[in-house]
């Protein structure tokens, strides 16, 4: 990890809600940023708000989940590689469309899994090499269970917590920390028009706010809202039988 | 999309609207094309029914970034949706303070423009609008017009004020005033009656900041029994010796949350009462050095205070008369009011400046603000209030009105006719732009 006091913080998906309010609150602290997003031109006025806020350094940079071959050169034309690294990118998706065309699964699978597995992989053993640094890796509750409502998602979801579980075990020793959120409900766009019940749904400065305290305390897995925890204990404990019949 | 339940500050009334929130200025653009008829929304401070469209109503609260700060001139530029409680916290430990500011820092820039928001210094520095250097307007075809003082001067003249009619504000640049400290030197000053508190307005005209508490159940000779506030930005060597090393520190935080709806009895004429004999009393003449959340944002200590109505919701009146008419005219709404003892703790009197908008509240003369019970007899004695007001040549102020008739609004707005005309011209004749209290006012 480099010496310097304020860390740099690397966010992909910058563009969303929930990428805003992570950047946010590491700006808070004080680290330096750099928001990464399709057409990152977007992203000037998120840069010029947080450097007006916070007097901290902000860069933006264009990047594509999807654009495996070119998640190399996308981490060289950083300069030097981030202290933290978040991704936040994702895609629910159509579950309906999902199952009846599976270009639009492949999309969901490749938006979720693949191309969040190339790039966190790739800036895994790059950090593995220096010696530290943090991955943080935005999955989903809904990634613990299939579910007939979503399992495209899910399943890529899952495939995503798992290879952040599997490097979590395998950096432990270089010592470089894997951080695996899964939010529970998130009131953005997302989620717009669905009717989401409160005590369940947290708003996303609060995913901002458990992602930069996750890291500060050393967590390895986190539900934002802690009931969530529990309910996801009920829901991967169901039998099979009786879980197959649901409808949840 | 499904409708959401949204209201003013009053709640009420309550209505289920398509809510859109766009992120940024493209997606707003994109979402005013795709609409038959909207109104934008700051942060729902405005009581009644301003910021409610059922088919469109255009939240402007994710584009809340700022976007350039010139600390040679102390020019902002930002997104509409940023909240004034956020320019206060960032800017006032780096001495700079808004130039206008309503009783709340929950308002949006957007907000404070499209109500041409007056403060307590209205009668030194006029409302909002003044200080706009420059604002970028989209429009109901999808163009975004930069519009100031001297670009699109008709149009930036109508949308200060224009209750968000002309179109929806994205951006805005407007000047903050360098200040030495965070504190206030207020001095407190009590009135026995109406004509007291208006000599002591006249009398604190040098004064930046002046407001007064009324007390709206005193009768007879006590009629318009206040107490009088002015203030002043502190200087330095004003503080406090042990906080003159840190002049521009922020006020701690120290607020609270009503937990539910109060019953709607606990505020009945009696509390009310005893409330104000209690205030009034112990508002204690002086002068102290007081922080600037305690001058300008007492109620803000009381997160969601509006609940304190009980489930019906509120309204608050506020109207203006010609200072000549004045005298006269307030004292006849104090009498109706004090008699009818449905008043709320307190009301704000003020005296404005000069100031000739199209849709803008404020005109020169005294304005008095209070809050009601929504039930039939307060709208009943609404009714009667207006016609004090019509007689005297006033006003209502649409950024809290939730029951007033087209009439009204027509004595009370001699400049309706161009705005009219300006916002028409700038749809294309083709009127986008509407409020639930645009179509009750016939606008
Ligand atoms: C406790 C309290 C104290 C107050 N004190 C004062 C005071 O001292 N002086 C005073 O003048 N007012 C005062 N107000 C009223 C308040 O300042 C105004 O109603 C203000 O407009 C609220 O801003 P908002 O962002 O909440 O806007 P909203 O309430 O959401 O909207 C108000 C109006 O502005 C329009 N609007 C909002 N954003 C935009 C935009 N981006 N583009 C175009 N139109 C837009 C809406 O269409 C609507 O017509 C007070 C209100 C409260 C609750
Ligand atoms: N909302 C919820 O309830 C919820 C619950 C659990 C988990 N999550 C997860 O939380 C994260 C944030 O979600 P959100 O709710 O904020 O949703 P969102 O608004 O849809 O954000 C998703 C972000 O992913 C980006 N993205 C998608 N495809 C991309 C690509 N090919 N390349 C680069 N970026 C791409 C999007 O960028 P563009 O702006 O360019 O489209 C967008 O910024 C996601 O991983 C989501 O799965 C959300």
């Amino acid at each position: 990890m480099t010496t310097s006091s304020s860390p740099s913080v690397l966010v992909l998906g910058a563009a969303s809600d929930v990428g805003r309010a992570i950047a946010a609150e590491y700006a808070r602290t004080g680290a330096s940023l750099i928001l990464a997003a399709r057409r990152a031109a977007r992203l000037d006025p998120d840069a010029a708000d947080l450097r007006l806020r916070y007097a901290v350094e902000v860069r933006t940079a264009e990047f594509d989940v999807l654009d495996t071959a070119g998640h190399q050169a996308f981490l060289d034309g950083l300069g030097v590689l981030p202290d933290i690294a978040v991704c936040v990118v994702g895609l629910l998706g159509d579950q309906a469309r999902a199952q009846n065309d599976f270009a639009a699964a492949e999309l969901i699978i490749r938006s979720n899994y693949v191309g969040p597995a190339s790039i966190l992989g790739e800036i895994a053993n790059r950090m593995e090499v220096r010696g530290g640094g943090v991955i943080i890796g935005v999955s989903s509750v809904a990634g613990d269970r299939g579910r007939a409502s979503n399992y495209v998602y899910g399943s890529a979801k899952a495939g995503l917590t798992a290879f952040l579980s599997g490097l979590r075990n395998r950096l432990a020793a270089p010592g470089v920390r894997v951080i695996t959120v899964k939010p529970g409900f998130i009131r953005t766009p997302m989620t717009a028009g669905m009717a989401l019940p409160p005590l369940l749904t947290a708003l996303p400065e609060e995913v901002g706010r458990a992602v930069v305290a996750a890291a500060r305390r050393g967590r390895d897995v986190i539900y934002v809202r802690p009931v969530w925890c529990g309910i996801m204990a009920v829901i991967c404990h169901l039998p099979e039988r009786l879980f197959k019949r649901m409808r949840i | 999309m499904a409708g959401q339940v949204l209201s003013g500050w009053g709640r009420y009334p309550r209505v289920a609207c398509r809510l859109v929130e766009p992120r940024d200025a493209e997606e707003a653009t994109q979402a005013i094309l795709a609409a038959d008829s909207l109104i934008a929304r700051g942060n729902g401070r405005a009581y009644g029914d301003a910021a409610l469209n059922p088919q469109g109503t255009l939240s402007m609260l994710r584009q809340g970034r700022l976007l350039a700060f010139d600390p040679s001139t102390g020019l902002l530029t930002c997104e509409a949706g940023v909240l004034l409680a956020d320019i206060v916290a960032l800017f006032v430990p780096r001495g700079w303070f808004p130039p206008v500011t309503p009783g709340t820092k929950f308002v949006t820039i957007g907000g404070m423009i499209a109500a041409d928001v007056h403060g307590k210094n209205h009668h030194a520095a006029g409302s909002f609008g003044n200080h706009v250097a420059s604002l970028d307007l989209a429009l109901g075809d999808g163009r975004v017009l930069r519009c100031s003082p001297s670009e699109n001067a008709e149009l930036f003249a109508a949308t200060c004020g224009g209750m968000g009619l002309t179109g929806v504000i994205l951006r805005a640049s407007f000047r903050l005033v360098p200040i030495e400290t965070s504190r206030i030197r207020q001095e407190t000053l009590p009135a026995r009656n109406l004509d007291e508190v208006m000599e002591l307005f006249e009398a604190s005209q040098a004064w930046t900041y002046s407001v007064a508490w009324i007390d709206c159940l005193a009768k007879g000779r006590s009629v318009g029994r206040s107490l009088l506030y002015r203030g002043e930005h502190a200087r330095p060597d004003e503080l406090p010796v042990e906080s003159r090393g840190t002049p521009l520190a922020s006020p701690g935080k120290a607020t609270k949350r009503l937990p539910v709806d109060f019953p709607a009895v606990a505020l009945n004429r009696w509390s009310v009462r005893a409330f104000n004999e209690l205030y009034f009393h112990a508002g204690r003449p002086g002068i102290k050095i007081i922080d600037y959340d305690s001058f300008f944002y007492p109620l803000d200590a009381i997160l969601e205070w509006n609940r304190i109505y009980g489930s019906s919701g509120f309204t608050q009146y506020q109207c203006v008369l010609p200072k000549a008419a004045s005298p006269q005219g307030m004292r006849l709404l104090l009498e109706r009011i004090a008699k009818a003892a449905a008043g709320s703790f307190l009301a704000v009197l003020k005296l404005l400046g000069r100031q000739d908008g199209m849709l803008s509240f404020p005109m020169e003369g005294y304005t008095l603000a209070l809050d009601f019970r929504a039930t039939a007899a307060t709208f009943s004695l609404l009714l009667e209030l207006d016609a004090i007001v019509r007689d005297h040549g006033g006003r209502l102020y649409l950024a809290k009105d939730a029951r007033g008739g087209a009439q009204m609004l027509r004595s009370g707005y001699p400049r309706l006719d161009r705005f009219a005309a300006i916002r028409g011209a700038a749809g294309g004749n083709r009127v986008k732009f509407s409020s639930l209290q645009s179509q009750r006012l016939g606008l």
